[in-house]
């Protein structure tokens, strides 16, 4: 079957800034798939590119069997792209938006009305369908937004950091609207700097720093190498950082990072609430005093320091400190 | 999981994307009473300075100063809605719209195409209510009925032309304020012209360049088409030498900036 997505070497400079640095990167039909990063890893340009509105400087992208640069409106049939902007037109009523692009898409003004009352049903925006877009909330604009990306009947989605700025409600519905489409057997690729929505969407993850992919794997395998949870302590003296380390150091994961500054000591976990048991008790045998003790998931940090032994930013980790001083 | 392959749609044509565009350009203006409002109150009331508080002050050869007034002023109100139209495609290239459109399968000019006919067809609307203004405050027809509609016509198609300039600065500039900006060093072609003086009154290393640019020229062909004998007279040449000369600019201005904005477009 021809790969959804074939990205090999690609290269992008904006002026002094690197923003690709020979990424590579596959994705199959019948698959989302994340591509997780900090700001400025990238994420952007490469969604930008599988979308013809960017052009490499070097390698190759094929979407769905077609070259980006050489058939770019062979690759505008087959995607449909949800930007970081809900870019819906406010003096427009939410069914006008999608009719309107809906027949950009080429559909006859039958068909573009029935696939325009199909994807507001779809996605619950059937009540404001005749509302203007000024007068929708926040969450519906991009609710609506990705109704535009969709009302072509795209084999590819193409959504970059879909909820971003959006309150924790909109956020869980427009997740719920994007694993419905994906029931129906919409490809998607998507962006995020949120490890929660990658897990929750996403049957493979692709992380990506400064340009290049850095790991990739499904979301059980990426948790499974990062550890699935992480045990926190805060320290009350300083000088107790190092007991409290080696003690925390015999659990699941072994290395325990320790942070100066915020005198915390954390460690990745396999089992939650067994290892935290653990964890208190072996802190009690060393005879250190502490004054706050968590379990908490990853942040991306964690995992990102996990998989590829960098720090995600400029951490103040010890153990990153170790890795760009050495 | 299979995916079910849509049926391929062929890709919308040119005409039928580019009438989309228009229609939604359409809508936004229509649906935004600030605009509609604001734009009308605004060439009212410059309209009103000029014909009542500097009118007086200002001699117009053998013509009433409001029958040579208001040909200036309805086609100087051609930069005042580029203004507009630079902001508006800058608008919508900052808010991501642009974005979107770019990676539809349809042809990379219809947009700005779209574009250009929505914006011509609120510019034509502007004129038509300078023009009644001009009417409510002593404006005169003194020549032919087809006169005037052969201004009017030549006012769409100098209007359109220089859409394309305006589009050009809002792809440029990239934010509507930094298009406003650039949009406002436009401003001096207007006053540089013969649009609300005589150029005969300004210093002589001033005339050759506003005698020749595109304004003049522009105003010059609607007063002739406009107020006949009298304007020719004035002005020294016959209807054809304005009308001509106005056709020529605008096709200049088209050939220029049409394929610098398609070309900015292009390149994103």
């Amino acid at each position: 079957m021809t790969p959804t997505i074939e990205a090999t070497g690609l290269r992008k400079r904006f002026g002094k800034t690197t923003a690709l640095d020979g990424l590579d990167l596959h994705a199959e039909p019948g698959q989302v798939l994340a591509v997780l990063g900090p700001n400025g890893a990238g994420k952007t340009t490469f969604i930008r590119m599988v979308a013809t509105l960017l052009r490499p400087d070097a390698g190759e992208l094929v979407v769905a069997g077609h070259d980006v640069r050489r058939q770019p409106a062979a690759v505008r049939r087959v995607i449909g792209l949800a930007g970081q902007a809900a870019a819906v037109e406010p003096a427009m009523t939410g069914r006008e938006n999608l009719e309107l692009v809906a027949r950009l898409y080429g559909q006859d003004v039958r068909t573009a009305k029935a696939s325009s009352a199909r994807v507001l049903t779809q996605l619950g925006l059937t009540e404001a369908a005749d509302r203007l877009a000024r007068t929708y909330s926040g969450g519906m604009r991009r609710k609506l937004d990705l109704g535009a990306s969709l009302v072509g009947a795209p084999r590819l989605l193409l959504l970059d950091e879909p909820t971003t700025g959006l309150d924790p409600r909109s956020r869980i519905e427009l997740w719920d609207a994007i694993r419905a489409l994906v029931e129906q057997g919409t490809d998607v690729l998507l962006t995020t700097q949120y490890l929660d929505e990658a897990d929750h969407l996403a049957s493979r993850i692709v992380i990506i720093d400064h340009g290049r992919a850095v790991a990739a794997g499904t979301p059980s395998e990426l948790k499974q190498r990062a550890g699935r949870n992480i045990i926190e302590v805060h320290v009350r003296d300083r000088a107790e950082l190092p007991t409290v380390a080696a003690a925390l150091a015999g659990l699941d994961h072994g290395q325990a990072q320790v942070e100066e500054a915020t005198r915390r000591v954390s460690v990745a976990v396999e089992a939650g609430s067994g290892r935290l048991r653990d964890a208190l008790r072996s802190l009690d045998a060393a005879g250190a005093t502490v004054d706050d003790i968590a379990l908490r998931p990853p942040t991306l940090d964690e995992v990102f320091l996990a998989l590829t032994g960098q720090a995600l930013t400029q951490a103040d980790t010890t153990t990153a400190a170790g890795n760009s001083a050495a | 999981m299979a995916t079910i392959a849509p049926p391929v749609q062929p890709p919308a044509t040119l005409a039928a994307s580019t009438l989309g565009i228009a229609k939604r350009g359409l809508l936004k203006y229509l649906r935004t009473p600030q605009l509609v409002v604001l734009g009308t109150v605004q060439g009212a009331l410059f309209l009103l300075i000029f014909r009542y508080v500097f009118g007086g002050a200002i001699g117009a050869g053998g013509l009433d100063y409001v029958d040579f007034l208001v040909p200036g002023f309805i086609t100087t109100g051609i930069l005042f809605s580029g203004m507009g139209a630079a902001a508006g495609i800058a608008e919508d290239l900052q808010q991501g719209l642009v974005d979107r459109l770019r990676s539809l399968p349809i042809p990379r000019s219809a947009v700005l195409a779209g574009r250009a006919l929505a914006d011509t067809a609120v510019l034509t609307w502007g004129l038509l209510i300078t023009a009644a203004i001009g009417f409510a405050v002593g404006f005169r027809l003194h020549g032919s009925l087809t006169g005037a509609l052969a201004a009017l016509g030549l006012l769409v198609v100098f209007g359109f032309a220089f859409e394309w300039l305006f589009l050009t600065l809002g792809l440029f500039a990239g934010t509507p304020q930094a298009a406003q900006g650039l949009a406002l060093l436009v401003f001096p072609l207007t006053f540089v012209s013969s649009a609300y003086v005589p150029v005969e009154t300004m210093p002589s290393w001033m005339q050759g360049f506003a005698e020749h640019q595109p304004i003049t020229v522009m105003v010059d062909a609607v007063r002739v088409l406009t107020q006949g004998p009298a304007a020719e007279a004035m002005l020294g040449h016959g209807a054809g030498f304005y009308v001509v000369r106005s056709l020529a600019w605008s096709a200049a201005i088209l050939a220029v900036f049409a394929p610098l904005a398609v070309a900015r477009y292009r390149r994103g």
